[in-house]
């Protein structure tokens, strides 16, 4: 006999028959109290400019207005820079920075009220020059918003020299909004003395309570941030929700009156941040095999007009720009753009998948210039003994790559298909076909090293029934029913008895966000560490009580193993609670072996790597640049899978998002800077209509993480999404054919089918 | 003139409700989720292209008590006189307890975040009425308005398919309550013309369709609303009063669909929905591109006649009307006129209609012997998404030389257009290749379309050009002209 819901198991997400049944709460479905007030913002429509004057007499006046903040009503720091950098006001004092910055918040009896008052604003802006994109920043010598990294390894002016090929370019590389379904939201109770209590929906509760305390100038302890649940974060929600919830607490604090602030789609998508754009340059030396020789690599980013997590994300990105491959010699250079945009942020792959798609964009160039198959030029340069330090001089230590690749390679029968798509495309139809197999190998940790820590807090009460609280968030990812098997495994009850509970500062302070798929890994050892301190409790209680040993004492499936005795589980719970044992503990975790010094451009970020890859085929219309996706075949690593229902989820979702932002999604503004795709109508994220028909996950079921990580598992959120990257290599395939393969068709992202059809007609011009 | 009645009356789930105040612009949404707090039924885009926000409308019509998916968020209450909503929270199984198809999500993982599922399990629930045992085709049209931007979709058609294992519709509720509800809904007609209003905003539902006529006769400045996935938006995102308003969505006088010996007139009311078993029968040409307009929820909402009357310049429908020489019939009080449907769009925003006057219907004639057919929709996405280019070519041909040929298109100007230098070019010309290439070289003279983050002019240009190329390759040429679905 076994529990119910132990690790490794397939179980499904704990709230999936609240999900389907309407009955999961978001920050929306709470109740209103009585009297609660509902906030609104107003934005810029200026992208860059002095504000000259505020008239906001027509806003107040408005029906159902109670009244409006500005930045005059911040009794504390008028500041939520997530990196302390000072450059993120609520609102702006002098001047405004994008087109769509918030300016004032309206606040009425009604949402509707809200909204329609926001819109009557008197703003007086006097323009100044504004620059979208990283590569006219650069040109007007716009600063970066914070500092630019260099990683370097060996000589690469003389590597570059010496290589018998040398190939230079630039690539063009979009970015996306998170488009989770659930926009930003925050709601707040105002309270006695200086308290706040705020729900929100964010990955990051602990940022969302130090932001609203410095804010509102008051100590972290007088503000409580709730989350049970987001509709969906991506990285969205990691550090745009400070706005929201700085907006909600003023005015609950204002007015003493409950508060709610929801952005209508629209405004969501305008006023916060997206994953970064970037141009990047790269020149690549190599020999007649395609091996590499050496990389120079540029990445300029749009981070838009303040820091936010840029400094993060385009180091991540320049960790990311050797994907698997070895550099013999290499250097990588990032500018953190500013921009008159909105502030980027965080999303799935941090930057990561901008640089993975430049080292596969290189590895396509060797290919079309010495008339090879991509794959073979990727087998040649993977990271193998002798060759596995990479540009940050971590060491390569758990590669297995090339076993993944090569039993995809086997089990989509790659070859065979490649060569009769070859043949297919021979005959000159108007449909062209494209297949690509493509790596991913992702470092997981967070590069702050000091996020790389995790609370929890487990109580077994006098019944035997567990609750279990740890400072992860759950989006969706399965987070919870995760840590949830750990705790009911280590306890050796079925899962029903633990309950799962809303985040809450109260109960785990000083959080990271759940972000850098690290979630399971960082909370799942802190709930293991805070049961195994009531477990070793439990086994002295044991041995004192009944006069045995320790090893006499075992946790067995709803019960437990005392000398030669054995007692219900919640039998045993109830002896320790009369003999007075303590039966709460808080669990805390920090990820070893860790260390990073930036200036230097070395240490060991990561604690490991996470391996994928996948093996997509397309066809391309060749008159209209349109596409489908036939065929997908995955095969990725998420070490021994904690859940490999909930782990498969996030394979297939983060690879058919990953193939969104490189094909559909694309963010447009026009030359006064107004995003012109800010709702599902006019930014298009995948339908269920534009997932491959065939569509194969597999786990690698012989993978366990070489590092003692929970359960020997992987982080799995983040690297799937890069997999996506093998659909964009698939269309470039298809386009190349046009030209009898070669040339690179260098798309630039997303390969909307406009830039499919224009890539075609290029090389069909220069044929 | 018709009796008045000053409160709208429909049923929500089990319970019967009598609204007096209620505005022109009053959602669905607003009403489910602040008004009964039924928080199930989420709002996720406001502008009917996410889908969290679907529930069921059932009506009465010809065919009896008909279910369909709509999105509440851009469905007027008003417009709900005489209807039953059903929202997430009515759905169980026979056990009373989950629901099939709620059940196979679970079963199938087809939720993450949970955000978009109740949206999605009501838009599944509509298709396992309809069909329990759907192909992945029909699932993927199904869910073409409900995005989940967490699972990627597998596991959600996967959970489609595999729903009636879980149990067929015979024992839903729906279906053994059907002779209650459709009792229900019978007793709260009473042909009576309905006006509501809060705060000054009035929504007028005409007791019929000379009813219609004769209040929009004397209230020129209202506006007319038939499925609202254009004016829900004026509401939604433009916070515009939209009042007084004419709902005329319930209006059956304005969907009927008349199959005539050498036409159909379309009335103007009738939905996407309603006209596509008709239309696609007739027009097999125009099925591919049916299924590219919206999603299942807009064309159960949205009519033929709304696509006309809005003057959209790209249109869905209208470029390939026009190239079907459709005609439309507009109508003032009790005077009627008709005229070309191209001639109806003057400009960009502006339509032969004069204040009072309304679509009435259109005729469209049946395809002749002889008549080659093309329509094409090309977009960002292929599935509902806003069309960078829309074209219907009707091209006849006779001993192998092309004696007529109408073509037009969306998207490439201020209004749908006929390529006009085009036809001139086809006709007399051979059935050939280079014949479309060379008409295909007079686009510039009809045609210099816009940028905009659909698509770029240059981009506009080609496509349309190339689209000759592919109705050649259709109708002329041989081998793979077209992408395909894969067959799993």
């Amino acid at each position: 006999m076994s529990i119910k819901g132990a690790t490794h198991q397939d179980l499904a997400h704990d709230s999936a028959a609240k999900h389907v049944t309407g009955r999961a709460e978001y920050t929306d479905d709470i109740p209103e109290p009585g009297g609660t007030l509902h906030a609104y913002l107003g934005l810029s429509e200026v992208a860059h400019g002095r504000i000259v004057e505020m008239d906001l007499s027509e806003v107040l006046a408005a029906p159902g207005v109670v009244g409006v903040l500005t930045a005059d009503d911040i009794p504390g720091a008028n500041d939520i820079s997530p990196t302390g950098l000072g450059d993120d006001p609520v609102f702006p004092e002098d001047s405004v920075e994008f087109h769509g910055q918030p300016l004032f918040a309206v606040v009425a009896e009604s949402r509707e009220a809200a909204r329609r008052a926001a819109t009557l604003a008197q703003v007086e802006i006097a323009p100044l020059a504004h620059v979208l994109d990283p590569v006219g920043a650069i040109e007007a010598g716009y600063p970066d918003v914070t500092a630019p990294l260099k990683l370097e390894r060996g000589d690469v002016a003389g590597g570059l020299a010496d290589s018998a090929h040398r190939i230079k370019g630039r690539m063009a590389i979009g970015g996306q909004d998170h488009m989770y379904l659930e926009g930003h939201i925050a709601f707040a109770m105002p309270g006695e003395d200086d308290d706040v209590v705020v729900y929100s929906s964010t990955q990051h509760p602990s940022e969302a309570q130090h932001m609203v305390a410095h804010v509102l100038g008051v100590p972290s302890h007088s503000v409580v941030v709730n989350v049970r649940r987001m509709g969906g974060g991506f990285g969205g929600k990691e550090t745009q929700m400070n706005l929201f919830a700085a907006v909600a607490a003023l005015a609950a604090k204002k007015w003493n009156r409950p508060v709610k602030i929801r952005p209508d789609r629209d405004q969501d998508m305008i006023a916060t941040g997206k994953r970064h754009d970037f141009v990047a340059d790269y020149e690549v030396g190599f020999d007649g095999e395609g091996r590499i020789e050496a990389v120079e690599g540029f990445f300029a980013a749009r981070c838009g007009f303040s820091a936010d997590l840029s400094g993060p994300v385009t180091d991540r990105a320049l960790f990311h720009a050797d994907n698997a491959y070895f550099y013999p010699h290499v250097r990588l250079r990032s500018r953190p753009m500013k921009t008159n945009t909105v502030s980027n942020t965080a999303f799935r792959g941090f930057g990561g998948p901008q640089g993975v798609i430049v080292a596969e964009r290189m590895i396509e160039e060797i290919a079309y210039a010495l008339g090879r198959d991509p794959l073979e030029i990727r087998k040649a340069n993977f990271y193998r003994p002798g060759g596995d330090v990479t540009p940050y001089h971590q060491q390569v230590e758990d590669n297995i790559l090339e076993r993944i690749v090569g039993e995809l390679e086997e089990s989509s029968q790659y070859q065979a298909r490649r060569q009769a798509i070859r043949d297919d495309n021979v005959r000159n139809g108007i449909i062209r076909r494209g297949i690509a197999l493509t790596p991913v190998k992702f470092g997981i940790s967070f590069t702050a090293t000091w996020y790389n820590q995790a609370g929890a807090l487990v109580h077994v009460y006098s019944d035997g029934s567990i609750m279990l609280n740890h400072g992860g968030t759950e989006m969706g990812q399965g987070l919870n029913i995760k840590v949830a098997q750990v705790v009911a495994e280590a306890f050796q009850v079925d899962i029903e008895r633990v309950k799962i509970t809303r985040t809450t500062t109260e109960k785990v302070p000083n959080t990271s966000a759940t972000a850098a798929s690290s979630g399971s890994d960082l909370n799942g050892m802190a709930a293991l560490d805070a049961c195994e301190q009531i477990k070793a409790r439990l086994v002295d209680f044991a041995c004192e009580n009944r006069g045995i040993a320790a090893d006499e004492v075992a946790f067995l499936p709803g019960r437990v193993k005392l000398g030669a005795d054995e007692i219900g589980f919640d039998d045993f719970i109830r002896q320790a609670y009369m003999a007075r044992v303590q039966l709460s503990a808080a669990g805390f975790y920090k990820t070893p072996k860790i260390h990073w010094d930036r200036a230097k451009g070395q240490g060991r970020p990561f604690y490991y790597f996470a391996y994928g890859a996948a093996c997509s085929e397309v066809s391309v219309d060749t008159l209209t640049g349109e596409y489908r996706v036939d065929r997908v075949e995955i095969l990725h690593d998420v070490g021994r899978s904690l859940n490999p229902a909930v782990d498969r989820g996030q394979v297939e979702g983060g690879f058919i998002q990953g193939m969104g932002w490189l094909t559909s999604e694309e963010l447009w503004w026009d030359d006064d800077g107004r995003l012109r795709t800010h709702a599902p109508s006019t930014y298009k994220i995948p339908l269920a209509s534009d997932r491959p028909r065939i569509f194969n996950v597999a786990l690698a079921e012989w993978s366990q993480n070489a590092e003692r990580t929970i359960k020997r598992s992987k982080a799995v959120g983040e690297p799937p999404f890069m997999l996506g990257i093998s659909v964009f290599e698939a269309i470039s395939m298809a386009v190349a054919s046009v030209a009898g393969y070669r040339e690179c068709p260098r798309l630039d992202a997303p390969a909307t089918p406009e830039r499919v059809l224009m890539a075609i007609e290029r090389l069909k011009r220069e044929r | 003139m018709a009796m008045v009645r000053q409160e709208i009356r429909f049923l929500l789930n089990d319970d019967e409700m009598h609204l007096c105040e209620v505005g022109a612009g009053d959602t669905l949404l607003d009403f489910l989720r602040i008004g009964q707090r039924l928080t199930g039924t989420k709002e996720g885009c406001a502008e009917g292209d996410c889908g969290a926000c679907t529930v069921l409308v059932g009506r009465l019509t010809g065919g009896g008590l008909r279910y369909e998916p709509v999105n509440a968020c851009i469905r007027f209450l008003a417009s709900l006189d005489g209807c039953h909503v059903v929202t997430v929270e009515h759905l169980r199984g026979a056990d009373g307890g989950l629901h099939p198809v709620q059940r196979a999500m679970v079963e199938h993982h087809g939720s993450q975040c949970g955000f978009c599922t109740p949206g999605i399990v009501m838009a599944l629930y509509a298709l396992w009425m309809e069909t329990p045992r759907p192909s992945e085709t029909e699932v993927e049209i199904a869910l073409q308005g409900n995005l989940c931007r967490c699972t990627g979709y597998a596991p959600i058609v996967r959970a489609a398919l595999a729903a009636a294992d879980h149990g067929g519709p015979d024992g839903d509720i729906l279906v053994t309550e059907r002779e209650r509800v459709t009792a229900a809904l019978t007793g709260l007609r009473d042909g009576a013309r309905v006006e509501v209003a809060r705060d000054g905003q009035r929504a007028i539902l005409p007791a019929d369709v000379d009813d219609f006529a004769a209040v929009y006769a004397s209230e020129p400045e209202a506006t007319v609303v038939a499925g609202a996935t254009d004016v829900g938006l004026w509401v939604t995102k433009f916070l515009r009063d939209i009042g007084p308003a004419i709902l005329i969505g319930h209006l059956d006088g304005l969907q009927q669909i008349e199959e005539c010996e050498d036409a159909l007139t379309i009335g103007a009311g009738v939905s996407y929905s309603q006209a596509e078993k008709v239309l696609l029968d007739t027009f097999p040409h125009l099925r591919e591109y049916w299924h590219r307009i919206a999603g299942w929820q807009v064309r159960n909402m949205g009519t033929i006649g709304g696509n006309i009357a809005n003057g959209s310049p790209i249109g869905d429908l209208p470029p390939v009307l026009i190239a079907l020489g459709a005609r439309v019939v507009l109508r003032h009080g009790a005077a009627r006129r008709d005229l070309p449907l191209e001639a109806f769009f003057l400009d960009y925003g502006k339509q032969d209609r004069a204040p009072g006057e309304f679509v009435e219907s259109v005729v469209v004639p049946r395809p002749q012997p002889g008549v080659l057919h093309g329509a094409w929709k090309i977009s960002k996405r292929r599935d509902e998404d806003i069309s960078s280019v829309a074209a219907g070519f009707a091209v006849t041909v006779a001993q192998g030389a092309i004696t007529d040929a109408r073509i037009a298109f969306g998207g490439m100007a201020g209004v749908p257009k006929r390529a006009k230098a085009a036809e001139a070019m086809l006709i007399g010309a051979p059935f050939a290749g280079e014949s479309f290439v060379r008409a295909a070289q007079t686009l510039p003279q009809d045609f210099a379309p816009l940028s905009d983050w659909r698509a770029s002019a240059d981009y506009r240009m080609r496509v349309a050009q190339n689209l000759f190329q592919r109705f050649w390759a259709v109708h002329g040429d041989t081998g793979q002209a077209e992408l395909q679905r894969v067959e799993a």
